[in-house]
């Protein structure tokens, strides 16, 4: 029997919880989870770090566990959200996921997906964008996609990855309107932890097969995507405005159905955490929540009345929610994983939005761009700086400024300074990226 | 929480070890997480992965910075990366060579940690045999569980089922129970004692 004083005395070697319970990375998890949900057309092309949930499928589907499905090898992200188009259409259940420039490079169609109103349901592997290339975790990508139309929902754990995934088919399906279910690329999509997979039959009874509004059936023939004019294309805009205000309310209503059926409390605008009397609220989304709570603990172990509020739900924003669960603290810190260039927050806009005519102190940190660690260490600094009002409105975590200001002053002396990126490789003595 | 820290070079199996050792922590009943430093993974690249196993759930995310063990797959790496970095004083280390620490040119640093925590076991030639390519990532995790007593070697020997199959499985179980016993009995060496 293992016994270690880091631990309470193991259990017995017994596979009887692993009934419901598994241990497997987040890919793997998720490809489970979009598997359950019956797809009849998956339609994707690998990038990382979605790669091993498209190829968790496809082995799924060749293994025949399943059926019916299509699975569409595409020659390109833009390929795959145009057969994902066109198998929506024809009422089939679709699904697609990519990351970073993978989903740039199928943005025309991404807008389309939501403009039709094809119910596609897409994971993103939340990645930064280069240039710089870098292949590590922000949320850059999905965050670009703000506006397109598309519901965006963030997971803070693999778990939720699944759970939201089955809720997001749900949604979509009911609205018809695109959903992204977005996860921290390789945080979570590489990390191996346990997670609970819902019963086939369960799934079965949350999510009913897929009755679209509208299909392309030669038997009945429609057109869908005609040119709309001046005449009426406000009022189909205002409509696609409309349904995310639909889903104001319907993502709530599922994830409540969602959590009497699964025991899980997955599917809300927002999560709030210990904000009751807080007078800092952190603001964030995804993975980094997990994070931040644990550092809202210490800090209140220590005596200082700080909460975290997680959005749950991106797009359509919850502006009422955020305001209710923001409206009673001294200050606000939003921490982002994405930066608007020439601004500065992305997130922070919208908070302000829903804080409208309230008086508080509001600070934006960027934070974790292009796959650097969010640490408690850096938090906890983070926090108590915030707590003295003595951050900037706009703060870059854990800023090398020594190594900005280097490159700042060879361009303002050299004329020909060469390329920045590399010069600062160069400052901090690697050729190549570090790995972290 | 019991933090583990794994380095070695791409080829090694460094993410499928923190992997194993999580799913074995979580055949008996714990939360684990592993997960890998995530970079352009190189064959003999410096590699590095991390497993964390705790009693209740596991919500940080940050990689680990200050383990409470430290496995170390390749000893080439000893002199090229920073593999010490962080190191509980009251951390374990386990070593994959046939060397003493002394021999390694780290028994300076080795001693200032408690001596039974700080091991050298050679789990790439245990592999080597049992499996016919010297990979040291389960035989390794077999010395960690005699080491640390985190996980039992049975669980461990779950879990490379659980990423192997076959004669691969067998033959890393195998290699496990082997480091598993050699490390044992370099503990229970360390506690007769010695005649000046």
């Amino acid at each position: 029997m293992p016994n270690s004083p880091h631990l309470l005395p193991a259990a017995d070697l017994d596979p009887a919880h692993l009934r419901t319970t598994r241990q497997i990375e987040g890919s793997a998890a998720v490809a489970e989870a979009v598997a359950l949900c019956r797809p009849e057309v998956i339609a994707a092309y690998p990038i990382s770090p979605q790669t091993h949930i498209v190829e968790g499928l496809s082995r799924l589907v060749k293994t025949g566990r399943l059926t019916p499905c299509e699975y569409l090898n595409v020659e390109s992200e833009f390929a795959a959200m145009s057969a994902a188009i066109g198998s929506s259409a024809t009422g089939a259940r679709t699904y697609t996921a990519t990351a970073s420039q993978g989903l740039l490079f199928m943005v025309e169609a991404v807008y389309n997906a939501s403009g039709l109103g094809l119910p596609i349901v897409m994971t993103v592997a939340n990645r930064a964008i280069g240039a710089p290339i870098n292949i590590w975790n922000d949320h850059s990508d999905s965050m670009s996609q703000r506006d397109s139309g598309w519901i965006q929902l963030y997971a803070r754990t693999n778990q939720e990855a699944i759970d939201l995934h089955i809720q997001a088919f749900r949604i979509a399906e009911e609205l018809s309107l695109p959903v992204m279910v977005c996860m921290d690329g390789f945080i979570l999509t590489h990390a191996v932890e346990q997670v609970d997979l819902p019963s086939q039959a369960d799934v079965d009874a949350f999510l009913p097969p897929y009755e679209p509004r509208q299909v392309l059936d030669p038997a009945d023939p429609v057109s869908i995507g005609a040119m709309v004019g001046p005449e009426a294309f406000t009022e189909v805009r205002y409509l696609a405005h409309a349904k995310q205000m639909q889903a104001l309310e319907l993502i709530p209503q599922i994830g409540r159905e969602f959590a009497e059926r699964f025991g899980r409390d997955s599917g809300a605008l927002v999560h709030p955490y210990r904000i009751e009397d807080a007078d800092t609220i952190v603001v964030a989304l995804g993975s980094v929540l997990g994070t931040i709570e644990d550092v809202v603990d210490e800090q209140r172990a220590e005596g200082h009345n700080v909460g975290a509020l997680g959005i749950g739900s991106f797009r359509p924003f919850p502006l009422a929610a955020v305001r209710e669960a923001l409206q009673n603290a001294q200050r606000v810190v939003i921490l982002e994983k994405a930066l608007a260039v020439g601004i500065g927050g992305i997130v922070a806009m919208d908070v302000r939005s829903a804080l409208a005519g309230i008086q508080l102190k509001g600070y934006t940190v960027i934070a974790g761009l292009g796959g650097r660690p969010i640490t408690k260490k850096s938090l906890h600094a983070l926090l108590e700086d915030a707590v003295a009002d003595k951050l900037e409105h706009l703060t870059f975590l854990d800023l090398d400024q020594k190594l900005v200001d280097a490159e700042l002053e060879r361009q303002r002396t050299t004329r020909r300074s060469g390329p920045q990126a590399e010069n600062i490789l160069r400052d901090i003595g690697t050729v190549a990226a570090r790995s972290h | 929480m019991f933090q583990v820290r794994f380095h070695g070079r791409g080829g090694q199996g460094v993410v499928t070890a923190a992997e194993m050792l999580a799913v074995a922590a979580f055949l008996e009943g714990r939360h684990a997480q592993a997960f890998p430093s995530f970079g352009s993974e190189r064959t003999g690249a410096p590699v590095v992965s991390f497993c964390r196993i705790d009693d209740r759930e596991i919500r940080v995310r940050e990689p680990v910075s200050e383990p409470n063990a430290l496995i170390i797959q390749d000893p080439t790496l000893l002199h090229q990366v920073d593999v010490f970095a962080g190191l509980r004083r009251d951390g374990y280390m386990l070593i994959n060579s046939e060397h003493s620490f002394d021999e390694l040119g780290v028994g300076e640093f080795a001693r200032r940690f408690r001596r039974e925590r700080m091991l050298t076991v050679p789990a790439g030639e245990l592999a080597r045999r049992s499996v016919g390519r010297p990979m040291p990532n389960a035989a390794l995790l077999g010395g960690f569980a005699a080491l640390s007593h985190v996980v039992s070697l049975k669980a461990v020997q779950a879990a490379i089922h659980e990423a192997f199959s076959g004669a691969v499985a067998d033959g890393n179980a195998e290699a496990a129970r082997q480091a598993y016993d050699a490390v044992n009995a370099q503990l229970r060496l360390l506690k007769e004692p010695t005649d000046a």
